[in-house]
Parts: C-alpha cells; structure tokens; sequence
C-alpha cells in the first residue's frame, strides 16, 4: 500500500517563462512545519520553553516576527503566535512544543497542512503587493522582520518581510494559494516575473 | 472609507473590520432562565440607537481577530475613542460640528 504523501497545493502550477529583467522573483516555498501557539506572554515559563525549542525570543510587540536562520515565530495577536520551522521538522514541532509547554494553559496546533507560503521578492515586490493591499509597504513603515495579517486580493493573508531585498513570504490558506498565485503573476506581469524552482 | 486604528495593530483600512453593534450589554447573570419574556426581548433587541455618541463593538476579522470597543459620532462618523475589552473610559465631549443637511447623508 503506498504511502500517503504531501502534496504542494501549488504542485500543478506550470513554471512562468522568465523576463528579461525580473521585477519580481516567486518562489513556493517548501512545506514548512507549522503551528499556532496561544499562551501568556507574560509567562516566563512559556517564554523561555518557546526559547528553547524554536531559538526566538517570543514578539510581544504587535506586527512583529522573531527569526532565526531555519525558524521563525510571528505575531498574529496578543496571545497567539504563529511558528514556523524547517519541512523535516514536522508534526514533531506541535509534539515539541507542546510536551515543553504542557497543555493547561497553552494551546498548541498542527496548521502544516491548512497553509501555503509564496516566497515574492525583487525590486518591484512593493508595487505588486500594494495591487491588492491597503497596509503602508513603504519601508518607512514596513521593515524586514515586520509581519502583519492583512488582506491581499482579498484573500486573508499574513505577510511577514523576510529581508531587505526586499523578499515577502505570503502566508495564505492552502485552499486559496493556486488564486493567489496566479493573481501574483498577472499583477507582476508588467515588472516581469521570474518563478524560481526548487 | 473609515482608517480604523485597532488597539493592537494600529490604523488599518475599513475593510479589515467587521462591526459588532453596540457595546457594554452585560449577558444575563444565569443565563436569564428567570427573566419575563419582556426583559429578555428588551435584552435581546433593544438598543439605545442614539444620534450622536455610541459605544460600539468591532474585531479586526482580517488581522489580530481581536475584538474592542470604540466611541463613535454617529452624525460624523468620527472614531472619537478606541479601548480594549476591559476598559470603560468617560465619554469625550461631542465635537461642535455643523447640523447635518436634510435627505440622506453620508
Ligand atoms: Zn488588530
């Protein structure tokens, strides 16, 4: 019996024949692990187990992620975070976190397999997001390792500025990506899109 | 289009919101098991619907999911105030602004 396999919503997508000179430079990202963390901030117990499994320190500010070099962990409200961990980490991430953090007072879920991430990023990676996105992108307002859960198309998504390059990852509902994708593709059209592959 | 400032993630665009009518209505103590049908109907549908300053429920739906109340002039529109759950700050001195004109405004 075959073994149940993970599949890319963005599997089916063709490859985008590239510009001359790319404005925009997309990428699916890998299947990262991924969980939803509700606790106490002001927890120091909780601080310091999110510490130790993920290498970040907790943003308690709003809008803001932590990162290390395989882990991330963003802001999506006052006492929710979500966090974000290399493929191989997998359902072992929730098991982590959750055996460190007990389950009294947090609350530690699976969302892997709900979300999608488009990497987009060159230099008109701004103009292409402000199409569909009332957020203030200018870097005055929105710096690398600013996030925020905003809407874009019209699809809910969270936006975390990865560097300066600038590169955005695109966190979206995995039932939304393959729209949000080819919405991201026409709207680059006229900045020339280069879709790399893994 | 309202720019609404939530408390958490700062002023963003009307379409992030969703609003949640008026504010501060307690929940019955018990459940309201041993209240008359009036003063569960007066629960339940009255409102206070006032031509100038109401407090008022929204959440940011598209951002932090978080709820919170504001003060809204509701001949202008004007956000006067915005707090948390929690908090119940003095109502703020209505703004002098010109008598609305007749038919329908905006
Ligand atoms: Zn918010």
């Amino acid at each position: 019996m075959a073994e149940p396999r993970r599949l890319s919503s963005l599997a089916d997508e063709p490859a985008h024949v590239a510009a001359v000179e790319a404005g925009i430079v997309m990428r699916q990202a890998p299947l990262h692990a991924m969980v939803t963390l509700r606790g106490n901030a002001g927890d120091p117990v909780f601080l310091s187990g999110v510490r130790e499994i993920t290498g970040c320190d907790i943003p308690t500010d709003p809008c803001r992620a932590a990162m290390t070099t395989d882990h991330a962990v963003l802001w999506m409200g006052p006492d929710e975070w979500l966090v974000v961990a290399p493929p191989e980490a997998g359902t072992d991430l929730r098991q982590r976190l959750r055996d460190r953090l007990g389950d009294d007072r947090t609350a530690v879920v699976d969302v892997g397999d709900a979300l999608a991430i488009i990497s987009v990023g060159g230099p008109r990676a701004r103009d292409l997001l402000a199409k569909g996105c009332t957020l203030d992108l200018h870097p005055r307002t929105f710096r690398p390792g600013h996030c925020a859960n905003t809407l874009l198309a019209k699809a809910q998504v969270t936006l975390h500025q990865v560097d300066a390059a600038p590169t955005f990852s695109v966190f979206v509902s995995r039932s939304f990506a393959v729209y949000l994708w080819r919405w991201m593709l026409d709207a680059g059209l006229e900045y020339g899109v280069q879709v790399l592959q893994d | 289009m309202f720019l609404i400032e939530c408390p958490w993630c700062g002023p963003r665009d009307e379409t992030e919101f969703s609003y949640g009518g008026e504010a501060h209505i307690a929940r019955p103590v018990g459940g309201g098991h041993d209240m008359t049908n009036a003063e569960w109907g007066h629960y339940v549908f009255h409102r206070t619907n006032p031509k100038g300053l109401h407090r008022e429920r929204w959440v940011h739906s598209h951002g932090c999911r978080r709820w919170f109340n504001v003060v809204r002039d509701t001949v202008s529109h004007e956000f006067l105030l915005i707090y948390k759950p929690g908090e119940k700050p003095d109502l703020p001195a209505l703004p002098k602004s010109p008598e609305p004109p007749d038919g329908p405004g905006r």
